[in-house]
């Protein structure tokens, strides 16, 4: 394509907008800026927590206090000041609900202009998919709460499992990210006010895929949520998360802590579409996406990440795995979209502790616009890890002169019986990919997104169905306009 | 069908086509020969609509329109189909995902709805038949990995499917062994019909022994300097271009 067409399709591609843009006009009782030792009191307070719970969170927040904003990722942006954000928002009255009758209109409706159901009898793509909604700072419907229930199966906010199973909770909250594993753990620990939780008991599969929605709605303030999920020896369990935020120019804060534990024999499956508001074509506005997702695979455990990642301003997250018993095994699969001026610094790290442990890492980056898209990933093979089998991949694919795709592989292996394997790769969209389709009727706006979905296609396999359509449209929308 | 008068195409400032004119009539096949450099796979896309090339002179007639202008899918949509020397890969899409994409284009460019999945499933099925491609050929990543034959194998398929009025076929007859050959002018032969039009560009005459035109062409430094029946392709191929040379030194 000549230079000229080039940035027509360009102009055109990145001046698609963004559909979940909009504000819902309801009341909320909501936090006044800043943080200190009384705020955290008082969401602890607002949800009538245990006492140990406050503690857990004041300590976390003591401990915050000591450290630094990390400043190691490939991203720039201007550090968030923390007093400047509210802590808690929720939608009010805080809904107690037994059915969708009771929820607002307001909210059925935000959710329905989303493409969520509430309504258990409506089912995507006819298959059930359990919800649990989580809007600004507090869970407003879990759905399928009683199915799962009689398989034993716990599917809620974490507000509520901290109230009916607190024994699970205190357990494991904290296991696997420890309060001080970073900055932004430390400081969700002390302020998180929802988020989902899961515990699938022994020898349990899951009937249906399980789903957290965030929505961020409120200005001004920040989403620090929770999840935590459990699958007890032999159970397997579908989880995924969706994540939108209205069109604002200031920058919100998402902070979020998962964490997952896969008991011996058990399997879960994590996948992520992560759609948070990413700003203008200016740059403007955006939500700031600083994630810590880990989870630990006991004996013959499974783990396997999935994510596409099309929104945020500025994304900084690395859903790891800790292989810590034999024969675990730690999938990563990775689509990270940046366009216009986002920037995104996330990939994996696989921790082999346990002999015969085996991980995959699949990243594909697709960078276009002024946007910088980077892959950073560490495989650490234990001295005691013997036989210990590792493949990485990370493709990107540049659209356009003026993007950046980076790659930042670790590798640590004290074990010499270890097998690990890297490949990389970085391409771009040639003119000739372009005319040949253009040569079947194909024009070209069609023919970025079929080759991109080509591209990603080894992630997109991955998806749950009902979700894989779903995030190709996504992945086409996030790009309309962006190539050449 | 197609006109093509005092076309004029270079490419980087550097002129390739100077003034070329064809004709091509309904139910019509015309082979263009000529040596290397003479312009041929310059003709073949500037009558796609590639843009790399510009057309600085002379015009592109097609069904009675001028289509200089037109973009090179819109051309596809009006039925000119081009097979290429040289089929890009695109990974991870499959055969089968491509002719999908390129049939429903078409369509939605006719106003006409998607192909129902079953309908295209028949329609792939049976003309993959034709080009004795399995299922699993239909599942692979387009153009990767492809023999020279597959490749060329795969460009017939998906003008077998999409019946285009006028193909044209930029040396498909490259790189194919014996059998590939007749397969592949098998399904072109399939495809004639009295309001169809195909043209062949070909450096050798063995393909015309397949695919048999009505007329064969000699493009030479950017026109066509000869024209003549199947006889003049096998003339050219005993003995090579140097008398048409001599030819045109002589009449100048």
């Amino acid at each position: 394509m000549a230079k000229k067409e080039e940035g027509k399709v360009i102009d055109e591609l990145t001046s698609s907008e963004y559909k979940y843009g909009f504000v819902t006009e309801i009341e909320s009782d909501t936090f006044a800026k800043g943080l200190s030792e009384d705020v955290i009191k008082a969401i602890s307070a607002k949800k009538e927590e245990p006492e140990w719970l406050l503690e857990w969170r004041l300590n976390a927040y003591k401990a915050w206090k000591t450290m630094e904003e990390p400043n190691w990722a490939h991203v720039d942006y201007p550090t968030p000041d923390f007093q400047d954000i509210s802590y808690y928002s929720a939608p009010k009255p805080k809904p107690e609900l037994e059915s969708l009758d009771e929820v607002d209109p307001e909210l059925l409706d935000t959710f329905s202009r989303l493409g969520i159901s509430l309504d258990e009898q409506k089912r995507l793509s006819g298959v059930a998919v359990a919800v649990d909604i989580v809007m600004d700072s507090v869970s407003v419907k879990t759905t399928f709460k009683d199915t799962l229930a009689k398989k034993g199966i716990i599917f809620m906010s974490i507000s509520e499992a901290i109230k009916e199973h607190p024994e699970l909770v205190r357990k494991h909250l904290g296991s696997v990210v420890p309060v001080k594993d970073n900055f932004y753990s430390a400081l969700n620990s002390a302020v998180f006010t929802d988020g989902s939780f899961c515990y699938i008991p022994e020898g349990v599969l899951c009937p249906m895929e399980l789903s957290t929605y965030f929505r961020i709605n409120e200005s001004g303030t920040g989403q620090f949520e929770r999840t935590l999920v459990i699958a007890d020896k032999g159970a397997r369990v579908s989880y995924l998360e969706g994540c939108t935020a209205p069109q604002r120019d200031e920058n919100q804060l998402h902070a979020a802590v998962v964490e997952l534990i896969a008991l011996e024999d058990a399997e879960i499956k994590y996948s992520t579409v992560q759609n948070w508001y990413p700003g203008s074509k200016e740059g403007k506005g955006g939500v700031f996406n600083f994630v810590t997702k880990r989870a630990v695979a006991e004996k013959n455990a499974k783990i396997s990440w999935t994510q596409v990642e099309t929104g945020s301003a500025v994304t900084w997250k690395y859903p790891s795995t800790v292989l810590k018993g034999d024969g675990a095994i730690g999938e990563f699969y990775s689509i990270a979209v940046t366009n216009n001026f986002q920037q995104a610094d996330t990939g994996t790290k696989m921790i082999h502790l346990g002999n015969n442990t085996k991980s995959t890492i699949i990243s594909k980056g697709i960078s276009a616009g002024k946007s910088q898209n980077s892959y950073r990933g560490l495989v650490k093979i234990a001295p005691n890890a013997k036989n210990a089998r590792n493949f990485s991949q990370c493709d990107s694919l540049l659209m356009g002169d003026t993007c950046g795709a980076h790659t930042f592989p670790y590798i640590e292996a004290k074990n010499s019986s270890s097998h690990i394997e890297h490949e990389a790769t970085t391409s771009k969209i040639s003119e000739d990919q372009l005319f040949y389709c253009n040569q079947r009727g194909i024009d070209t706006e069609k023919a970025v997104a079929l080759i991109v979905n080509g591209f990603g296609k080894e992630v997109l396999n991955k998806l749950p169905m009902e979700f894989a359509v779903e995030a190709q449209k996504l992945l086409e929308i996030s790009l309309e306009g962006s190539v050449g | 069908m197609l006109k093509i008068k005092d076309l004029k195409a270079s490419i980087d400032g550097k002129e390739i086509l100077k003034g070329l004119n064809l004709e091509v009539k309904p139910g019509e096949v015309h082979a263009v020969m000529g040596p290397n450099g003479a312009g041929k796979s310059t003709l073949s896309a500037v009558i796609a609509g590639k843009d790399t090339f510009e057309v600085t002179e002379g015009t592109i007639e097609f069904q009675g329109e001028i289509i200089n202008e037109l973009a090179p899918e819109d051309r596809a949509h009006k039925g000119i189909f081009m097979s290429f020397q040289h089929p890009v890969e695109i990974p991870g899409v499959t055969v089968t995902n491509f002719i999908k994409a390129s049939v429903n284009a078409k369509r939605a460019a006719e106003g006409k709805e998607d192909l129902t999945p079953g309908e295209m499933l028949k329609l792939i099925k049976e003309k993959a038949a034709m080009l004795e491609l399995d299922r699993k050929f239909l599942s692979r990543s387009l153009n990767q990995g492809f023999s020279g034959g597959e490749k060329k194998r795969n460009e017939i398929f998906q003008m077998a499917v999409l019946e285009p009025t006028l193909a044209i076929l930029d040396e498909t007859d490259s790189g194919l062994d014996i059998d590939a050959l007749r397969i592949v002018a098998n399904g072109v032969n399939n495809l004639k019909s009295p309001n169809r039009s195909a043209i062949v560009i070909t450096h050798y005459q063995r393909l015309l022994d397949y695919i048999v035109p009505d007329f064969v062409h000699v493009l030479f430094e950017g026109r066509i300097v000869k024209t003549g029946g199947k006889e003049l392709a096998m003339k050219l191929e005993e003995k090579g271009y140097d008398w048409i040379k001599e030819e045109l030194k002589a009449n100048n």
